[in-house]
Formats: structure tokens, sequence, C-alpha cells
């Protein structure tokens, strides 16, 4: 029983390269495993903070981050597993609704890096309507990757948060490691911030 | 304009009936003083005069959090962002970071917490005594240094040399408030 089978889905590679693309001064910040991958992948940058462990904080170190830095666009890229897991933290940023932030989970319904079992997106739970309900009023999903011009174009202006749920295919591309060391990834960050160390 | 956004709260709505004790409000003093531009709570009575603070400042941003382990990864975007700030929470929201402490160290994030005790001195509710004595041992497994306070006098001290520690010296503290300094809590509403 798969009850998604007829919908289209997009490529996951192919999406957050196109995004990642149209948005050259955004903040990403990616959740641990595939989107992580997805989002090296797409191209190393100094202003990319991946998350290889920490599962559900993403949004809430986004979040953080966007509070932070108002001036600069803030994504969180990640995967339904990992935004299910930090489910309560679209509770948090709807109360706070910070313009320049926008979440992108890239959504196979399915738990990828352990073996593809069935996640609750794909068994029953609507993400766009748990963020709508917890007061992210621009939610909603896409299945193409035509429409990343017109996402990045509204994280670019920072016009207000934003939730995107992008149906993606349940495979598995290459794998693609970005850097496992956390504080030479949070260092360059910051350093691409112009911050300096302590 | 949605009436859900934190300003938008009356403030009616607080219950600032009782005055609050004055080392409630040297935390907020040593947040502030401290450069402290973002605070993370899960609500505790012991925290209520910092949190009336930090939603009333307008240099501050007051975040509620479903479940203490977002603040976790707040307080490290934040940091990542340039800016300081600290996660509030009573003893039973440590048991709910475990995982995410991880972060902390991994990336070797800067990180202070105000634990307030429960479980330990005085209590009344039994559900309140597990976490509570196992609060800081939990917090010294995950490799948090941990500094106690259970008298009013030292409090703006101790807050101070944490906040100092953890961003002078990128060092993980937890400063647990203890019970005895909190005090009883009242059980019968007048």
């Amino acid at each position: 029983m798969n009850q998604q089978t007829s919908t289209p889905r997009v490529d996951r590679r192919e999406f957050v390269a196109g995004l990642i693309a149209a948005m050259p001064d955004a903040l990403i910040v990616s959740g641990l495993g595939s989107a992580s991958y997805d989002v090296f992948a797409s191209g190393d940058r100094d202003r990319n903070y991946y998350l290889w462990g920490a599962m559900g904080g993403a949004c809430p170190l986004g979040l953080g981050l966007a509070l932070a830095q108002p001036d600069k666009p803030v994504v969180v890229i990640t995967g339904d597993g990992e935004q299910l897991m930090g489910i309560g933290s679209l509770g948090t940023i709807g109360v706070k609704r910070p313009a320049n932030l926008a979440i992108v989970v890239l959504d196979n319904g399915h738990f990828g890096e352990t073996g593809m079992q069935r996640s609750h997106s794909s068994l029953g739970t609507d993400l766009v309507a748990v963020a709508k309900g917890f007061g992210i009023a621009n939610a909603f999903s896409v299945s193409d990757a035509a429409s990343c011009a017109s996402i990045a174009q509204g994280i670019n202006a920072r016009q207000g948060t934003t939730f995107v749920q992008v149906l993606i295919n349940a495979d598995e591309p290459p794998r693609a490691l970005p850097p496992r060391d956390g504080p030479y990834v949070k260092n360059r960050f910051r350093a691409a911030l112009g911050l300096k160390p302590f | 304009m949605s009436l859900i956004h934190s300003r938008n709260v009356p403030k009616a709505m607080n219950h600032t009936s009782a005055q609050a004790p004055a080392w409630q409000e040297s935390i907020f003093k040593v947040l502030k003083e401290g450069g402290v531009r973002q605070i993370a709570y899960v609500p505790d009575a012991g925290h209520s005069q910092v949190i009336r603070e930090a939603i009333a400042d307008p240099d501050i941003e007051d975040i509620v959090l479903t479940t203490e382990e977002e603040g976790v990864a707040l307080v490290s975007g934040a940091w990542l962002g340039g800016q300081r700030a600290v996660l509030l929470m009573q003893s039973s929201g440590v048991g709910n970071c475990v995982n995410m402490f991880s972060l902390l160290q991994a990336a070797d994030f800067p990180f202070l917490t105000l634990v307030t005790m429960r479980g330990e001195y005085a209590e009344f509710n039994p559900w309140q005594g597990p976490m509570g004595r196992a609060t800081q041992a939990a917090l010294e497994l995950m490799g948090i240094h941990v500094l106690r306070v259970s008298r009013a006098e030292e409090v703006e001290e101790i807050v101070s040399a944490g906040l100092d520690a953890a961003f002078g010296a990128g060092d993980k503290v937890a400063v647990l408030l203890g019970q005895d300094l909190i005090g009883r809590k009242k059980w019968e509403r007048n």
C-alpha cells in the first residue's frame, strides 16, 4: 500500500542544486543524513552548516541563526524524518516567525538513512497542514524543479517565514559526504560572516 | 497580525502578583550586561522574572520552546550567527536534552543553561524526584560543567562566572539553581 504512488515527485539532487544556485547569499543549515549529502553534493560553501547528528535540531538551530542574522536569508534543508523528530520546533518558529527563515523539507515519506522504513508523512501526516496549524501561514507543497526559482525569490526577499514540503523520489543517490569536523564547519561559517573567534 | 506572537500577549496575562526575589532580578542583569541577545525557555516559576524581563526588552529575543532540546540547537544557531543566547529550563527538561547535547561537543559550541531544580529539597511531588536527582549526573555525563547555587547572595556571582566561562572560554556550563534557593512551591491557590 502506498497512497502516494500517483503523486509526481522530483529528484532530490536536482531540486536542491537548483534551489541553492538561485539563492547565493543564503545561510543554509542541513539536517542529518541525505539532506546534508544533497546540500554538499550541490557544491560546498562556507555558508553551509551541515548536521551529522542532533536529530530534530535543524529547525531550531536555523531559528537561532535567523534571529541573529535578520538581514540574511536562512534556509533549513532537511528530511521528513528529521523534521518529524523536531516537529514541535515548527510551533516555536510559528511564534517568532522571522521573515528571513525558510524551512525546506525533502519529503520521500521514508527514513532513508536507516533502510527506507516508511515515515509518518507517508502514513497519514500532512506536514504542510502541521506547519500551518503551528502558525506558519506560508506553507505549501511542490513536486517539480521548476518551482525552485519562485521559492528562491521569496527566500531572497526575506518576505516571511516559509515552509516548503518538496515531494521527492524515495531513492538513494550516490553518497556525497560533507565534512564531519564540526568545529571546522562552525568556524568557517562564522568567519564567512566576519565573526571573530572568542 | 496574528494574536499568537509572544509580544502581543497582554501584560495582564502574566502572573505578576508577587514581587520577584532580588536574585531573579540579578540573573537578568547578568545576562543583559553579558550581551545575551536571545533567551530561550521552557517556563518555570523560578525563571518567571527573567522571562518577563526578556519579553519586555526590545533588544532581547524571547523564545518559548515546546521542548528543551530545541533550546540546545537554538542557542548553537545563535552563536553561529554571532549572538550570545541562553537556555532556561527546569531540571526535568535536562533529560529531554541528552542527545541534543551531542551538538555542543561535536561542534564545540559555547553553552550556558540555567536550571531550576526540583525533586531535591522539600519536594511535594514524587514525580519530580527521578529526573531531579539525576540532573547533575546527566549533565556531567554529556560533558557539561555544573555550577550550583544554593544561597541568594551567590546567584549573581555564579551566573556571571558561568557566562564568562561559556562565552569567554567556549565552555559548556549549567548553573543549577537549587530548590533550597527557590523555596517551597505553594500548592494551594488563594
